[in-house]
C-alpha cells in the first residue's frame, strides 16, 4: 500500500505539469518521504481515510500529551484532540509539505484550537497562501525540508535538560514574550533558508504581497 | 516601493507561534507576516521547532471511543471558518480586526485620525491616520508599542519606516514619529496597556478617548 522505497528519479523528471487531480495518487508514487508526509498528502490529494487513520494513530496520543503538558486535564486535553485531527481532515488542502513538516503544521493547528478556547477569540492568523494546484510538487524541496527538521531535532536533542526545558516551556506557550527573549540561541539553524525556499514555489502569490 | 526592513524579533515570533502573545500583538505580527515573506519563513521554522517537540511529547494513551467517534465525524457537514482577506492597504487579520468593516475614523486634533480596533485591560489595537508631515501626537507607553505601516511612511528617533515595517517600542522610548511628506501615513498600533499622551489630550481626558 504505502511503499517507501526509492524512485526518486520519476519524481524530479516529471516536468510535465499536471493538475492535481490528474497526478498520480501519493501511495502509487515511491519516495523516501516520511510515512507521515505520506499519509498527510493521501490525505490532502485523495481523501484517503486509511491513510487519516494512521495519522490519528501517530498524534492523537502525541498531541494528547502535549495539551495536558500545557495545562489542560485529560478530558479537555481529548476534546482538543477532536478537534485539532478534524481539523487536519477539512484543511487538508492547506498543507504544503515544501514548506511545513506535517509536525509543524499539526502544533500550528494544536496552538490554535487551545488558544481559541483559553481566550474564547481567535488567534489572529497571517493571509494564506496557498499553493498552486498547477504546482508539481518539488521532491529535492520536501525531502530537503525533511532533512532540515531531522537536524533540528539532533539539536534539540543535543541541548542541555535546562535549556531543553526552556525551549518546550516556550514552544508550550508557558513562557512571554520578554521571557523568551532572555533565553538566547533559538536552535533555528538553518531551517529557515530551506523554507524561503518552499515560499519562493509560491512567487506569483509573493508578488501580489509583495508589490 | 522599497523593501521590509524593519522585522519582528524572534523570540516575538516564537511567543506569537506559541500562542503566548497578547492578542493586540498577535493582530499586529499576524498583519506583518501577511505583508513580509522574510517573517514568514521564520515563523514557519519556529512551528517546525514546536513540531519537532510535539513529536518527541511522551505518548498518553486515547481513549478507545475517540478514534471511531472521529472517523466517524468525517462526513459531517461543517461551516468553514470565515477567511478574511486583504482589502487595499488593510491586510487580511486588520480586516478580521474590523469585523469586516470599513475604518471609521475619528478626529483627534491636527489632523490626526482613529479607528480604535478593540481596546480592553489586555491591550488596545489602533489604526491611526497621521497627515504628510505631521507628528504623532507626543506619547510615552507602559509596556511595548507595536506600529505597522500599512501607507506612507514615518521617521523617528530610530530610523525610516515604510509600508509593511514594524517599529517596536518599549517604555524606554519616548519616540516623536512624523509622517514623511508627501502622503499620509496609515498604520496600525497595538499596545499591551493604554497609551499616554502628553502633550495633545490633557491626561484626566484620556478615560475619555480611551487612548
Ligand atoms: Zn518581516
Amino acid at each position: 500500500m504505502l511503499t517507501q522505497t526509492i524512485d526518486l528519479q520519476k519524481l524530479v523528471k516529471s516536468e510535465k505539469v499536471t493538475p492535481r487531480r490528474e497526478r498520480k495518487p501519493v501511495s502509487q508514487v515511491k519516495t523516501e518521504y516520511s510515512n507521515e508526509t505520506i499519509w498527510m498528502l493521501a490525505v490532502r490529494d485523495d481523501r484517503d481515510r486509511g491513510a487519516f487513520a494512521a495519522l490519528f494513530d501517530h498524534f492523537a496520543p502525541r498531541l494528547k500529551g502535549f495539551i495536558i503538558k500545557g495545562g489542560a486535564s485529560p478530558q479537555q486535553a481529548e476534546e482538543i484532540v477532536q478537534d485539532v485531527m478534524l481539523t487536519i481532515w477539512r484543511k487538508a488542502d492547506m498543507f504544503d509539505p515544501h514548506r511545513a513538516q506535517v509536525s509543524a503544521w499539526v502544533y500550528q493547528i494544536a496552538r490554535n484550537r487551545r488558544i481559541d478556547i483559553a481566550r474564547k477569540e481567535n488567534r489572529p492568523m497571517p493571509e494564506a497562501l496557498k499553493e498552486e494546484p498547477e504546482l508539481e510538487p518539488d521532491a529535492s524541496q520536501i525531502l530537503g525540508l525533511e532533512q532540515e527538521t531531522t537536524q533540528l531535532k539532533c539539536a534539540l536533542a543535543a541541548l542541555k535538560p535546562e535549556q531543553r526545558e526552556v525551549i518546550e516551556k516556550a514552544y508550550l506557550g508557558e513562557l512571554t514574550h520578554q521571557e523568551i527573549s532572555t533565553q538566547t540561541g533559538l536552535p533555528l539553524g538553518t531551517i529557515k533558508s530551506r523554507i524561503r525556499l518552499g515560499l519562493q514555489r509560491l512567487r506569483h502569490e509573493l508578488k501580489d504581497l509583495t508589490q | 516601493m522599497s523593501a521590509i526592513t524593519h522585522h519582528v524579533p524572534d523570540a516575538i515570533l516564537a511567543a506569537y507561534a506559541a500562542g503566548s502573545l497578547p492578542q493586540a500583538f498577535a493582530v499586529a505580527v499576524a498583519s506583518h507576516v501577511s505583508l513580509c515573506a522574510h517573517c514568514r519563513a521564520a515563523l514557519e521554522a519556529h512551528q517546525a521547532v514546536g513540531g519537532v517537540i510535539l513529536e518527541d511529547t511522551e505518548a498518553v494513551a486515547v481513549s478507545s471511543s475517540l478514534r471511531n467517534s472521529i472517523l466517524d465525524q468525517l462526513d459531517v457537514p461543517f461551516t468553514p471558518e470565515p477567511v478574511y482577506e486583504r482589502n487595499g492597504i488593510y491586510p487580511g487579520p486588520v480586516i478580521e480586526a474590523m469585523q469586516g468593516r470599513a475604518p471609521r475614523w475619528k478626529k483627534l486634533g491636527m489632523g490626526v485620525r482613529q479607528d480604535i480596533l478593540s481596546a480592553d485591560a489586555q491591550g488596545s489595537v489602533r489604526l491611526l491616520y497621521i497627515p504628510p508631515g505631521q507628528a504623532v501626537p507626543d506619547h510615552s507607553h507602559n509596556g511595548l508599542e507595536m506600529t505597522l505601516v500599512l501607507h506612507g511612511s514615518f521617521s523617528d528617533e530610530t530610523g525610516r519606516f515604510g509600508v509593511g515595517d514594524l517599529e517596536i517600542a518599549d517604555e524606554t522610548v519616548e519616540h516623536t514619529p512624523v509622517a514623511d511628506p508627501g502622503a499620509a501615513c496609515i498604520c496600525l498600533a497595538a499596545t499591551d496597556a493604554r497609551l499616554r499622551f502628553n502633550a495633545l489630550v490633557p491626561r484626566l481626558l484620556q478615560p475619555l478617548f480611551r487612548i
